[in-house]
């Protein structure tokens, strides 16, 4: 039940074929029990994550999975899980923007020292998403639904620092800035080729799927047949750099790439498996001048000198008019600006291969 | 005709007459651009985005620079030692402000396509507006800017700011990154 793509480009009769197609699997998922999501329920309870609520046993239908780049969220241990309508299943057929049935849920829990928070999303007969987040009772008894406007400092992180629940509108500036508002569940990001240098990623939990599986229980369909028989891999020239790229995806690219609304700035951070040549992320940025200066820092990256690099001035940075990503985190991420000051010093030095080479004729 | 029937008549032309002067009175709605003039120049944009400078009754806006944020060729002072008596410390064209959060500069609202609003659309102005962040969806835009109250204006209201401040002169002029707190 994916909502059809925009119908500009097909011919009337298939367009309007695909639009009842879409009308009448909607009524379907209403009729079936479904829940409409037009308002987040009180409890994340109420959303179906859980078998049992008293002792959080999750449902079977909530699959587990691990994005393999994940998002740095000062540290907090994540645990994800999508749950489709029974009957659908996601459409990969453009490997860089699958399409979600109407009825989707994805929940991701964030737990800290001090608090834990679940956000999720649910995708709407109309096609577009709900947001919601759940914060922890302080008797650790329930997680009920946290204002439309965020919780500022809702629980202590380190270094005297609190981790913030997002707004709403927190909530679509990250996931509404690109193509797909589902993040960290894609081809690359479930591939069964998992990068071992990936910062804070952790391996998939017990029952967790990968590409594969999904692709298995028909949950995953129409993924392209190279992407099948082979799983997505980012082409690099040393584990290093495949490592960085794959980071600056993950925490980078739900803003900075070639669809969202940040494109005019031409700063690429993502990496689409469907183009080839040289990686955006260094295309973009690799002895090109910023309009962002910090100290004698001016281009966005600077051959094999990241200190005088804006990109790693930006992510070694933890003040809020430098930082980036600009909210989400209060901590730098040490194990992160380690590998991204390795791949500018080593990888991408002045005397280093040029960055024109395609990508294809690189080894890993 | 009796007389009677004369007086309704003079009544009801005379009521007629006064009608139609008072919708030629009234005055037409204002456009867009008209509106946002008024809102604009009403709720203190000039206050900080236009620098000032010492005009013969004292500091005032320098109109030639209209809305065009801290002045690029401003050779700001060092700042003044903290002092727990004091928050914040203003820049003589009430551009650059110190305080806890760093130093922050007033953006260019001109429609300069390199250095203000010229490559901007009016989304990402209400987004900015709104959300209370750089563009609409970057870093938190920083004190003294009151976008709280900004932010309760009507989608109308801030549509019509952003078509008024694209017809103002463009000035190129890149306002600096603001500063780290020290």
């Amino acid at each position: 039940m994916t909502p059809p793509r925009p119908s500009h480009h097909l011919p009337p009769r298939r367009a309007a074929r695909a639009t009842a197609r879409f009308a009448l699997a909607a009524m379907l998922a209403a009729c079936s029990g479904g829940r409409t999501w037009t308002e987040a329920p009180p409890r994340l309870a109420d959303t179906g994550l859980y078998a049992d609520a008293a002792t959080r046993t999750v449902a079977v239908d909530a699959i587990p999975f691990e994005p393999q780049y994940p998002l740095w969220t000062d540290g907090a241990a994540k645990r994800r899980w999508i749950s489709l309508p029974p009957g659908t299943a996601v459409d990969a057929r453009d490997v860089d923007d699958w399409q979600f049935p109407v009825g989707t849920r994805l929940w991701k829990q964030f737990t800290f020292a001090t608090g834990v928070e679940t956000r999720f999303l649910a995708r709407r007969a109309d096609g577009s998403w709900l947001y919601a987040s759940y914060v922890r009772t302080p008797d650790g008894r329930d997680d009920v639904l946290a204002p439309a406007t965020g919780v500022r400092q809702f629980c202590a992180t380190a270094n005297g620092r609190s981790h913030d629940v997002p707004s709403h509108a927190d909530c679509r500036l990250c996931h509404e800035n690109g193509r797909s508002p589902v993040l960290g569940f894609s081809a690359l990001q479930l591939s069964g080729d998992r990068d071992p240098l990936a910062p804070n990623a952790v391996p998939p939990a017990a029952g967790a799927l990968d590409l594969a599986g999904f692709v298995a229980r028909g949950l995953v369909q129409n993924l392209p047949a190279a992407h099948r028989a082979t799983p997505p891999r980012i082409a690099a020239r040393t584990p290093t750099e495949r490592a960085a790229l794959g980071y600056l995806h993950g925490n980078c690219a739900s803003c900075h790439n070639a669809s969202g609304p940040l494109e005019r700035l031409g700063l690429r951070l993502d990496y689409p498996l469907a183009a080839g040549g040289t990686a955006p992320a260094i295309a973009s940025t690799l002895g090109v001048a910023s309009r962002f200066t910090r100290g004698g820092a001016t281009q966005r990256v600077a051959a094999g000198d990241p200190e005088h690099s804006v990109l790693f001035a930006r992510v070694t940075a933890d003040d809020p008019v430098t930082q980036m990503p600009p909210f989400g985190r209060h901590l730098v991420d040490a194990t992160a600006t380690n590998l991204i000051a390795r791949w500018i010093r080593e990888d991408l030095a002045a005397t280093g291969p040029s960055p024109s080479q395609p990508l294809s004729s690189r080894q890993d | 005709m009796n007389t009677i029937a004369k007086l309704f008549l003079v009544a009801a032309v005379a009521a007629s007459t006064l009608a139609a002067v008072s919708l030629l009175g009234r005055r037409t709605e204002p456009t867009p651009v008209e509106r946002g003039r008024y809102l604009v120049h009403t709720t203190g944009c000039n206050d900080c985005h236009t620098p000032w400078h010492m005009g013969p009754q004292g500091p005032e806006p320098d109109m030639s620079r209209l809305l065009s944020g801290h002045p690029a060729d401003f050779e700001l002072a060092p700042l003044p030692p903290a002092s727990p008596g004091w928050m914040m410390h203003a820049a003589p064209t009430n551009t650059a402000w110190a305080g806890p959060w760093g130093v922050s500069f007033t953006a260019n609202l001109t429609p300069d396509k390199a250095t203000g609003l010229g490559t901007w659309t009016v989304d990402e102005f209400v987004a900015a507006i709104r959300t209370g962040r750089h563009q609409g969806r970057g870093r938190q835009i920083l004190p003294p800017m009151p976008a709280p109250a900004y932010a309760q204006m009507t989608d109308a209201d801030l549509q019509a700011m952003f078509a008024y401040l694209q017809t103002i002169p463009a000035i190129a002029n890149k306002v600096p990154e603001p500063l780290p707190p020290q």
